[in-house]
């Protein structure tokens, strides 16, 4: 391995060496801050390093590793999500009795193992980043240990997930044994006509672990009770950070090996498309609690995400990059709302409990607002800009069918988005007094994320610019 | 540049009026009225400078924006977009005055909601890029809906949604229907562009054609509204608080009918025509039902409200009766009825303030209570019913001699829903105003400020209906290019 090899995967041993580091700290001082700030800083690290890698790229690292500007650009989304995930954890933990330090380090793996994931382009880097993440997230979902939803959340998420990583084994021991081959790239070469039982099988049980972790219809049943359970901070870990390391490999390994072509897994794909747009969206409409709501929703946005995947394009590819990106800092914003809202003991989650809240906490409120107004698509907001590229993808590729399932669908997510919206406008209850215990950094933070959501919807010329480079080397 | 400052004045504002009411709410009206008020001098100023003028656009301003797109900002401004726009900052001005006083709480807020939905409205008349055009058309919804499900009365909270739910939906199918004819304009060129005068004469099949322009008359046809889709009408315009029953009615509908003599005949030309039958019945259904709709209802609010259903139903009568002289009696239609509408919520809301009630059936008498104020409400329920002199009577005059060109039965239809509408009207002067008065009520009448507003749309009505020319020659070449812009795109579908 050479020097320029490892500078292509500075940022990944950057990370470890954080998780490292975090481990040696906590055994020598018990210290939450320090914890948290040493995480930081390796992230921080690690998301500089991306431009000492961007220097070396492209460049196959054994056979494991890819890194382009795709794999980096995708690092460099999962490592930001990671930091303001680090950042609403610190300051949510902080209201908790107990600070525990061990929760910075299983998101430093976690993290890693979504950094593998980007880069993967070999079915053992994929188990390998794969069984890294879900290992750690075990361990951050069911973190609150005093919690009963959150053990039970923990405890569902591993099962689930166990399973659909034996589902994922198998199929890629069928792929293998048909091809003979684990890289992506060479699966192009395979005639899917030739062995197709075979192969195809072996797709669709591949498909069944990624859609699992998408948490897509019909492996959803999941979500919504491991975000509840789980504390917001990781509820927003689990749905943005390690959900685009999802999409990022979902969308190398098809491109890769062509396995779009074949019209079966067109179909299963659109398939599970629509049925999650229509889930996701019409089970949200009667939850009351917000994070089954975000929970809900998300479901229907990665059934939004796929549509633009179906098209399949170089502008299809820009579409999914643009909407994760949407959808990240989104997401962050909400559930970090729900994460500086919550008081020691008890998340603020029922929808009752955001009855006028503007009128309390007008920042949040309106943090909160703009996210949720970026859900569900409205202009001057990324996620508008991220439905509109998708949307283009759609009708560029004359995929007509999913695109008008997409518009109808998410104007019944709109009801619900604005039915959160209706309460936080509310005249406010009669008793109500601001008894959210509210810290400066997380307010901070969320004004950071909802500008970042106006500015980019408004101006988004140079994250667009980013993401047509960094899918040069894709197809 | 003046095109952006129209949107920059009233965007800024917004904000400031935010950050003031922290202090004084008097300060953030006062903001309000002052951003407006300009913004209305500038477009005046604009328009007596260069009304005259022959070129296509009388100002413009074109930026890049989204490159990677082709996606500009780009505004223009032409005869019919100046008038619209002239009726928007005018309405804003009375919007900000009606609420001098029944809006007490959360003032700064409401301001705030007010100028931005201002903004959207302005933005939609000036925009020439379809992206933004869709932007503005998106972005004018949430302060409206924010305005209806805060300050609005009983059941608010329903009106709004289904209004959101409503536009946005019909609006996503015009985005699809944009996306359509943006890649198909790239498959013939080789550009991507949003760019308004570029699509125009893009060549399309016409299969293709009718679902493109059935993408965009679904959006317009909800904001018009056209008969099936104006549900959502009633419960907005009668929930919303009285500000925003005028913004509504004197502009958020005009921005259906802008769109469909924007975008819909000059891009489509062949398409609509094919879609002319459809239309004009729905045009009548809508003129009637409105009519009859209006005359059973007891709520004071609601009444108008389905007016508005009937006399839209005029301006798609108009525009789909493919002659100039209709075409020009729907624009002097969408004027008068931004006014006399806007007028009759004025004073609605004004009577509301006084009974805290809008039920017919509890008035009665008013007359010897509040004269003044009654005989506005009269003047304005002639305007309704089309009393000659008036400028109502002179739009539908011209939209019925156009549409007699085309179709006999539909005129004749169309002109007993004239018939109805003298029904209402007389049934609000005399439910409301004749007749014993149960109550021994004491009221004050209209106050100057009231007065004022009220004058001001008066003066406006009779000039239209007096003397139309000034106005006529003003959006005249804006028509005349738009037709032309339409015939070279037959000429070119034909090719």
């Amino acid at each position: 391995m050479s020097t320029r090899d490892l500078f292509a995967l500075l940022p990944l041993l950057l990370i470890a060496v954080s998780a490292v580091l975090v481990m040696l700290a906590i055994a020598l001082k018990r210290d939450p801050g320090l914890a948290a700030g040493l995480t930081l800083t390796g992230l921080t690290a690690a998301f500089l390093s991306i431009w000492a890698a961007a220097g070396v790229i492209p460049r196959q690292v054994t056979s494991l590793l890819l890194v382009d500007k795709y794999a980096l650009f995708y690092m460099g989304l999962i490592i930001a999500s990671a930091a303001v995930a680090v950042s609403l954890a610190w300051q949510y933990f902080e209201k908790h009795d107990e600070q525990r330090e061990e929760l910075y380090l299983l998101l430093l793996l976690a993290a890693l193992g979504c950094a593998v994931l980007v880069a993967g382009s070999h079915f053992v880097s994929f188990l390998l980043g794969l069984e890294l993440l879900s290992v750690s997230l075990y361990g951050m979902v069911a973190y609150l240990t005093d919690r009963r939803p959150a053990l039970e959340a923990g405890m569902k998420y591993l099962i689930l997930a166990s399973a659909s990583a034996a589902f994922l084994l198998f199929g890629m021991a069928l792929i293998y044994a048909a091809t003979g081959t684990m890289e992506f790239s060479r699966l192009r070469e395979v005639p899917l006509s030739g062995s197709p039982f075979i192969v195809l099988s072996g797709i669709a049980l591949t498909l069944t672990g990624i859609g699992f972790k998408l948490g897509v219809v019909p492996f959803h049943l999941w979500t919504p009770d491991v975000y509840q359970g789980a504390s917001p901070p990781v509820a927003a870990f689990v749905a943005t950070t390690s959900k685009s390391a999802m999409v990022a490999l979902l969308l190398r390994y098809f491109y890769l090996s062509g396995a779009l072509r074949n019209h079966a897994v067109f179909l299963v794909v659109a398939t599970i498309a629509v049925l999650s747009m229509c889930a996701g969206n019409f089970l949200a409409l009667r939850q009351t609690n917000v994070k089954r709501i975000l929970a809900y929703s998300s479901i229907a946005h990665f059934g939004y995400i796929l549509v633009a995947f179906l098209a399949g394009s170089a502008m299809a590819a820009g579409a999914v990059a643009f909407y994760l990106v949407a959808y990240t800092v989104t997401i962050l914003a909400s559930f970090g709302v729900v994460s500086v809202l919550s008081r020691s003991g008890q998340d603020v989650e029922d929808l009752e409990d955001y009855s006028g809240l503007f009128w309390r906490r007008p920042a949040i409120a309106g943090v909160f607002t703009v996210a949720l107004l970026s859900l569900a698509g409205i202009p001057a907001t990324m996620g508008f800009l991220g439905k509109f590229y998708i949307l283009a993808a759609g009708a560029n590729a004359a995929a007509w069918l999913l695109i008008v399932v997409l518009v109808l669908t998410s104007v019944a997510g709109l009801f619900y988005y604005l039915r959160i919206v209706v309460a936080l406008f509310a005249d406010p209850p009669e008793h109500a007094a601001a008894t959210e215990v509210v810290s400066h950094g997380g307010v901070l933070v969320l004004a950071l994320l909802a500008m970042l959501l106006i500015w980019l919807g408004v101006y988004p010329s140079p994250l667009l610019n980013l993401i047509r480079s960094s899918l040069a080397g894709l197809n | 540049m003046i095109l952006i400052w129209l949107l920059v004045i009233l965007f800024a504002a917004g904000i400031l009026a935010e950050i003031a009411a922290r202090w004084d709410a008097l300060l953030s009206r006062l903001i309000a009225l002052t951003a407006i008020g300009v913004d209305f001098v500038l477009t005046a100023g604009l328009w007596s400078v260069k009304a005259s003028a022959q070129q296509k656009w009388i100002e413009e301003v074109d930026w890049n924006w989204i490159p990677g797109f082709g996606i500009h900002f780009h505004l223009a401004v032409d005869g019919l977009s100046l008038l619209m726009l002239m009726l928007t900052f005018f309405l804003g001005i009375v919007s900000v005055l009606t609420s001098w006083t029944e809006i007490r709480e959360r003032v700064g807020f409401f301001h705030f909601n007010l100028l931005w939905v201002l903004t959207g409205i302005a933005g939609v008349f000036l925009a020439v890029d379809l992206f933004l055009f869709y932007f503005a058309w998106e972005l004018m919804l949430v302060p409206m809906y924010f305005l209806i499900v805060i300050w609005g009365h009983e059941r608010r909270v329903y009106a709004a949604v289904k209004f959101f739910l409503f536009t946005q939906c019909s609006g996503l199918l015009m985005l699809i229907a944009i996306l359509a004819l943006y890649f198909i304009h790239h498959q013939v060129t080789g550009i991507y562009t949003f760019e308004y005068s570029e699509l125009l004469g893009t060549h399309l099949s016409p299969g293709v054609e009718l679902w493109i322009m059935l993408g965009f008359f679904a959006a317009f046809a909800v904001k018009l509204p056209a008969v099936p889709l104006h549900t959502w009408l009633p419960d907005a315009h009668t929930q919303a608080p009285t500000a925003g029953s005028v913004i509504l009615a004197g502009l958020l509908l005009k921005t259906g009918a802008y769109g469909l003599i924007r975008f819909v005949v000059p891009l489509f030309p062949h398409a609509a025509h094919q879609f002319t039958p459809v239309a004009l019945i729905l045009a009548v259904t809508g003129i009637v039902y409105g009519a009859v709709m209006a005359y059973s209802q007891t709520d004071f609010k609601r009444l108008v409200a389905y007016t508005s259903v009937s006399h839209l139903g005029f301006v798609l009568l108009g525009i789909f009766s493919w002659n100039q002289l209709a075409l020009q009696g729907a624009v002097i239609t969408m004027i008068c009825h931004g006014l006399s509408t806007g007028g009759m919520f004025v004073l609605v809301g004004g009577l509301q303030e006084r009974l805290h009630t809008r039920d017919l059936e509890r008035m009665g008498g008013l007359w010897s209570a509040v004269p003044r104020l009654s005989g506005a409400v009269l003047f304005f329920s002639m305007a309704s019913l089309g009393l000659p002199g008036i400028g109502d009577f002179v739009g539908e005059f011209l939209v019925l001699l156009g549409s007699y060109r085309i179709s006999v039965p539909v005129t004749v239809v169309a002109s007993i829903g004239i018939l109805t509408s003298t029904f209402y009207a007389l049934r609000i002067a005399q439910r409301a105003f004749q007749g014993p008065n149960p109550h021994p009520w004491r009221l004050s009448d209209l106050t100057p400020r009231e007065g004022v507003m009220v004058a001001a749309m008066i003066a406006g009505l009779l000039w239209l209906g007096l003397y139309p020319q000034p106005v006529l020659n003003t959006f005249q070449p804006a028509l005349q290019n738009l037709q032309h812009a339409e015939s070279t795109t037959t000429a070119a579908v034909r090719r």
